[in-house]
């Protein structure tokens, strides 16, 4: 295979992207991108950092769809100029922070971090092992540079990177909560988290990503570090209000004979976007990326995943799980990517996309380049409706249509979750999210 | 009045063709009757149309349990008055557990699901289906033998009035025909009327089959005693093929890139029996 994207294979039902009535704003390319130097010097931190990573942006200017990494994307819808960015903590920041979480007896968390529009509200460590900092120790190091603008923009703009770190050695027995919240409305927010597990270090963090309000934007970027025989799990929930944007990156370096597992539960959001890298640097380096998303109404849930395989022996394992319900869309694209030095690889790469209702459309498009001959690869992508066989199966056992097929959408999302590695109540809620949506797509004439 | 499953004129194509050519059959509660055939002669696809499944069309014919018109209704109210289909190839259902389905299949029954685990590891033990793939998704990661062991359990858990055993022996062993095979005739004890579709004789003796029908070229050619299956042991369809079965009973068209399912094809790859002693040429 030679270098670039390989030979894309394409599965694709419904509609087309460019085809359909898209809502799309006003946007003129020529308009200055907000925000300005000043907003950039108003942040705290190291102006000089900011100022560069806000050159590169400018200087880039906001991806193009006609890019194979963009392509399906919103990204031309996008106006930059329509958010402002939140120069100073909100004041409902605390008020936020102090808000229930999802199965929190105190004991549950060894940590628990609000970030609220970027801005750390609060910090609460209950274990010693985990070490929480907010002065971008660390952060930047996975990430190296950045792959987009959108990326730059939230380097420059972010006001505070959260670094969760665990020593060598210590196996941190509960999760860390990290919550990040959008508070303002219109406002461009870039949450930075950076999670660093030492040698033979076994750490668990669970993101959950909320807003409380319906029109922003937010840029969150998250680096995950696992060193030799380090374990990290690491669940990130997105339920955003369904007329958010989010365009997020998540950036994993794995060492040695270390074990990395990341996982995304994706529900909200009227354009909810997450780049995934995934780097095996390390000899016998292990990462599973996990997702499960369910569209509905006007949404588009687009993931774009990287699994880098460079050192040799090392293992990876994607499975993508999503459905689409009304006039929503999906976008999947992944590349499995073995470089010259990865002999003995192992890399499997799934994507599998239930269309519930005829206007809905699911893109998927697995890639492969392989640079090594000594490989076990596979790819396998599906976009289709609720099987049949399945849901007569298990009506002629007596179940009545809507809910065979509320049990096999129900089931087919199980299976991916019952890999995530998160608490049971965190996923007990996406459970009920998902069921949620059923509901409603069911009552929207699913069983027709 | 004793309940009683009638098929009467049921004619039925799949994707334009015709495989059912008008087949009558009455089962009355307690019997077990057999409809044997050689390959595409539409024994699957009788048990397919019983149940409703998608892609079969009816396009004559009645069949009715108990005077309720079951063509009319939709699979799981057919399920719901009394109906059971072994299946030949049970569907893997990913993510779905057994209790979770037997729960749905029985809310609004009237029937307490409550006792449902208990009742699933008696049914269990009856059947010598190992307790700890209960907890598995739907048939998902099953052997052909255990798939035949959960369908099985299904029946004793549901109690319908009648079932359609689809190839009930096709990948069984000698052990597992036999547990499935006497959950069944307990069954029958109680009232179920059986309708087994098969190639062998063994299931027959198993069951003790009241009746037997010969089912060639989608209707039924010969109706009689058990001593039908033992002179089909010995001679074969010979006697009951016509002349104008030798066309009709060439090469099936087996599109693998199709819609066609694995439930059409038969002999099955799984069959640890090879083509048995009436299969067609």
């Amino acid at each position: 295979m030679g270098p670039g994207w390989g030979r894309p294979v394409r599965w694709s039902v419904g509609r087309s992207p460019t085809a359909g009535p898209v809502d799309r704003r006003p946007h003129d390319r020529s308009s200055p991108l907000s925000p300005t130097a000043d907003d950039v010097a108003a942040l705290p931190g190291d102006t000089a950092l900011r100022n560069a990573a806000a050159e590169r942006a400018r200087a880039a200017g906001l991806p193009s769809p006609d890019v194979e990494e963009w392509r399906y994307s919103r990204i031309d819808e996008l106006d930059l100029d329509r958010y402002a960015p939140v120069l100073a903590a909100p004041d409902g920041a605390a008020s936020a922070a102090s808000a229930p979480t999802a199965g929190d007896p105190e004991d549950e968390w060894a940590a628990v971090v609000t970030v609220v529009d970027g801005w750390v509200a609060s910090i609460d460590v209950r274990d010693p092992a985990v070490t929480v900092t907010t002065d971008g120790a660390g952060a930047g190091s996975v990430l190296g540079d950045a792959p987009d603008a959108l990326v730059d923009w939230a380097i420059a703009l972010a006001p505070a990177a959260v670094t969760v770190s665990v020593d060598r050695g210590v196996t941190v027995a509960a999760p860390v909560l990290v919550r990040t919240i959008a508070t303002v409305a219109r406002g461009l927010s870039a949450p930075r988290l950076a999670v660093s597990v030492g040698e033979d270090a076994e750490l668990t963090v669970v993101e959950q990503q909320s807003a409380t309000v319906d029109d922003a934007l937010v840029l969150p970027v998250v680096e995950l570090d696992v060193a030799t025989r380090g374990r990290l799990a690491h669940t990130a929930i997105q339920r955003l209000p369904v007329g958010m944007w989010q365009i997020g990156s998540v950036t994993a370096r794995v060492g040695q004979e270390s074990r990395l597992v990341s996982a995304h539960a994706a529900l909200g959001g009227e354009y909810a976007r997450l780049r995934t890298d995934c780097r095996l640097e390390g000899r016998g380096a292990s990462g599973d990326l996990l997702a499960a998303y369910f569209g509905e109404g006007d949404q588009t849930l687009d993931f774009r995943t990287f699994q880098d395989h460079v050192a040799p022996d090392t293992h990876s394992d994607l499975l993508f799980k999503g459905a689409v319900g009304g006039r929503s869309r999906s976008i999947y694209t992944g590349l499995i990517t073995v470089r010259p030095t990865a002999r003995g690889t192992n890399a499997y790469q799934t994507n599998r996309n239930l269309k519930l209702s005829d206007e809905a459309w699911a893109e998927s498009v697995p890639n492969l380049e392989i640079q090594n001959n000594d490989v076990r690869c596979s790819h396998a992508s599906t976009v289709g409706p609720i099987d049949v066989d399945q849901r007569f199966y298990l009506e002629s056992r007596g179940v009545p249509p809507q809910v065979a097929e509320r049990l096999v959408v129900s089931g087919f999302f199980a299976e991916v979750l019952a890999r995530f590695p998160a608490p049971a109540p965190v996923l007990a809620e996406v459970a009920d999210a998902i069921a949620d949506r059923l509901d409603r797509q069911v009552g929207a004439g699913v069983a027709s | 009045m004793t309940a009683e499953l009638v098929i009467e004129g049921l004619r039925a194509e799949v994707e334009g063709r015709e495989i059912l050519r008008g087949v009558d059959l009455t089962v009355r509660a307690g019997e077990v009757h057999a409809v044997m055939g050689p390959n595409g002669a539409g024994k699957s696809t009788l048990s397919h149309v019983l149940m409703g499944r998608p892609g079969y069309r009816v396009t004559g014919g009645t069949v009715t349990l108990d005077g309720v018109d079951l063509l009319a209704l939709p699979t799981w109210e057919r399920a719901r008055a009394g109906l059971f289909l072994v299946m030949q190839y049970p569907t893997e259902v990913p993510g779905v557990s057994l209790l979770d389905s037997l729960t749905a299949a029985l809310d609004g029954t009237g029937r307490d699901v409550s006792e449902l685990p208990a009742l699933m590891a008696a049914e269990a033990e009856r059947i010598g289906f190992d307790e700890r793939f209960l907890d598995r998704p739907l048939n998902v990661d099953l052997s052909g033998g255990e798939k035949k062991r959960n369908e099985t359990l299904q029946l004793g858990v549901l109690a319908p009035r009648f079932a359609v055993l689809d190839e009930l022996d096709s990948g069984l062993d000698v052990d597992a025909l036999r547990a499935c095979a006497r959950r069944v005739e307990a069954a029958t004890e109680e009232g179920l009327g059986v309708l087994c579709i098969t190639h062998y004789t063994r299931v027959l003796h198993e069951l003790h089959a009241d009746r037997v029908h010969i089912l060639v070229r989608g209707e039924i050619r010969d109706s009689g005693g058990p001593e039908l299956a033992d002179r089909l042991e010995e001679d074969g369809y010979a006697a009951w093929l016509r002349p104008e079965d030798e066309v009709a009973s060439g090469p099936r068209p087996v599109d693998v890139f199709g819609s066609t399912t694995m439930a059409d094809l038969d002999p099955t790859p799984e069959d640890p029996f090879g083509p048995g002693p009436f299969a067609a040429d």
